[in-house]
């Protein structure tokens, strides 16, 4: 048969162009070097010694040390900064998957006037970059007191809210802007995922008495694992990674980890060892995510290019 | 599902309300500050009406205008070298082999690490005294002199004016050209292999293939990564604020940068978000371009 012959030139074709199989593997392994190497130098320079920086000579063998990474948790206050980092980057993440979640299933399941143009604004907005956020908001919170305090102590609503968690203002004004970048993002990738889960079984779970909430805690929540995933990801990866927010809005109580890092550029120099030792730090559970979850993270590109 | 009117505003309120106070309560303080003068620091009282002088101040203001000039230079390098580097790759690399989900892994990486780090990292490679690239450029330009000619060695990256403006192009490139990449690796990826087919039994070779086939196909994919890259080099800022700092002298001076620095370092809020309302503006537009595109909620149901 003329289509099997062709069938099997196209296969032979396609095992054998462009490239062969080496210069294929070649250029992935340079290409992987260059992507690696500059966290390789940030990791290797944050084990070195000063005077081992200092030299005009790299040297790639040398005898390792902890020293910086000593000096930022004693001598700075590295675990407060953390524990803000984390919080931040946590409740923001989890306040995101909750109020998407419900967004998501309202805009996919139900049929309400001004649904369409909810949805739009959300997709026209989720541009605006934080800097933006940062101008526009810094005055009046500074003006209304909730700048550089003492945590604990003080003044209006938002801080109210926040100290009977134990957050400071700051921080609570944090998670709200990283929750606003990433709700709309959230939201229809999970309206994506809603729609792929038959309807009958909400219909059923109704019939059997439950209340939309309940269709919606209990049935569609635990069906969406994946969706969850890939938008954790990509929410905890804005908000652990933010800066310009960040530098503006936090107090020196309540700084995160990225305006941490930047404060080792001084006047009398870059202190490179305690910052790279930072940055390594910084670094540390987007790459585990990238280790476990390179699948959802790629999956979640795409999503945001091709539809999802 | 048939439900009373209040019912999905429920399950919305907690959204919207953060949608709103997030997003939508920034820009509008960004359209009332615009047509006032405040300073940083100062109570609200204080706050001086001014109509739209900050406008006129916009429209004549050679910093602004500079740098959205300096925004197109480094935006038109990056998104043009990302976006050869990203779909050539794909293409080369597009067959599967043993090993591809590791590779991926590691070209996923650039794209999880914080901006302000990968600024951090680029400042200490490109140290014009300690850094690793001059120290290896003069190595190889000493050990074939022919080579020192075409630029193997030192250089002031960061403090030399065009030099600072392609550190920060090179850096961005490391960051996003792994974006690209994966974005049109997915588009290939998913082409019907029955069309791929039939282009091959009609005589057509990789190039014509390529050309004719594959990336026309992929015609839609290719204008999302260019839009999406055009849109984040609007929103860059934290590489160069920690790189260059916008300079030396304003060489580096992106808008975004002038937005920051008309805000924190003049401390002029009023005309910081005049500034602001362009930025806001242009990413606007080139949202809607995207949306037109791939709206990820057509052809879904009747939005």
């Amino acid at each position: 048969m003329a289509t099997a012959q062709n069938r099997a030139a196209y296969a032979r074709h396609r095992r054998r162009l462009p490239w062969g199989d080496i210069s294929r593997y070649a250029s992935l392994v340079v290409l992987a070097l260059i992507a690696l190497a500059p966290v390789f130098v940030m990791f290797a320079t944050s084990l070195k010694e000063l005077v081992e920086i200092q030299s005009r000579v790299p040297r790639w063998l040398f005898m390792p040390t902890l020293t910086n990474y000593e000096t930022i948790i004693t001598q700075y206050r590295f675990i407060p900064y953390l524990i803000s980092s984390a919080v931040i980057g946590l409740g923001s993440t989890a306040i995101t998957l909750l109020t998407a979640g419900m967004a998501a299933f309202a805009l996919a399941r139900m049929r309400f006037p001004g649904r369409g143009l909810i949805a739009q604004t959300t997709l026209i907005i989720r541009m605006i970059p934080p800097a933006v956020l940062a101008v526009t908001v810094i005055g009046f919170w500074i003006a209304w007191g909730i700048g550089d305090l003492v945590p604990g102590i003080s003044f209006t609503l938002p801080s109210g809210l926040g100290r009977g968690l134990f957050l400071d203002g700051s921080q609570l004004g944090l998670m709200l802007f990283y929750t606003a970048l990433n709700l709309p993002f959230s939201i229809w990738l999970l309206f994506g995922f809603i729609r792929q889960i038959p309807v009958e079984l909400e219909e059923a779970a109704i019939v059997d008495g439950a209340n939309l909430f309940q269709v919606l805690f209990r049935v569609i929540f635990p069906l969406m694992g994946a969706g969850f995933a890939v938008s954790a990801i990509f929410t905890f990866r804005i908000a652990w990674n933010e800066f310009i927010l960040a530098l503006m809005l936090t107090n020196r109580f309540t700084k995160t980890l990225p305006v941490f890092a930047a404060e080792f550029i001084r006047d009398d120099g870059v202190q490179w060892g305690q910052m790279m030792a930072v940055g390594t730090l910084i670094v540390i559970p987007p790459m585990l995510l990238t280790f476990f979850a390179a699948k959802q993270i790629i999956q979640g590109v795409a999503a945001g290019a091709v539809k999802g | 599902m048939r439900t009373s009117r209040i019912v999905p505003f429920l399950f919305l309120a907690p959204a919207l309300a953060i949608l709103v106070l997030g997003l939508l309560v920034p820009l509008y303080n960004a359209v009332l500050l615009s047509f006032y003068d405040w300073n940083f620091g100062q109570p609200w009282s204080a706050a001086r009406f001014l109509g739209r002088a900050n406008f006129e101040r916009l429209f004549s203001d050679p910093t602004v205008w500079n740098s959205l000039r300096t925004t197109f230079v480094f935006g038109f390098w990056v998104v043009a070298l990302e976006m050869l580097l990203g779909v050539g790759l794909a293409l080369l690399l597009e067959k599967a082999v043993r090993g591809a989900t590791f590779f991926r892994t590691i070209f996923v990486m650039p794209l999880m690490i914080a901006p302000v780090v990968v600024g951090l990292v680029w400042r200490y490679l490109l140290d014009a005294r300690n850094g690793i690239v001059n120290y290896y450029l003069t190595q190889i330009g000493q050990a074939v002199p022919f080579l020192e000619n075409l630029g193997f060695k030192s250089h002031a990256w960061l403090g030399d004016p065009s030099l600072a403006l392609v550190s920060i192009i090179v850096s961005d490139v490391w960051q996003w050209t792994p974006f690209v990449f994966m974005i049109v690796l997915a588009g290939l990826q998913g082409l019907p292999g029955d069309v791929m087919e039939a282009a091959y039994i009609d005589g057509a070779n990789w190039w014509r293939m390529t050309w004719h086939v594959k990336l026309p196909m992929l015609r839609n994919i290719l204008l999302i990564a260019l839009l999406m890259r055009v849109i984040d080099v609007f929103r860059a800022l934290e590489v160069i604020y920690v790189m260059t700092g916008g300079g030396p002298g304003s060489a580096t001076r992106v808008l975004s940068l002038t937005l920051f620095q008309t805000a924190f370092t003049s401390r002029d809020l009023g005309y910081a978000s005049t500034i602001a309302l362009l930025l806001s503006v242009i990413l606007v537009v080139f949202s809607l371009a995207l949306l037109l595109i791939s709206n990820p909620l057509k052809d879904r149901s009747d939005f």
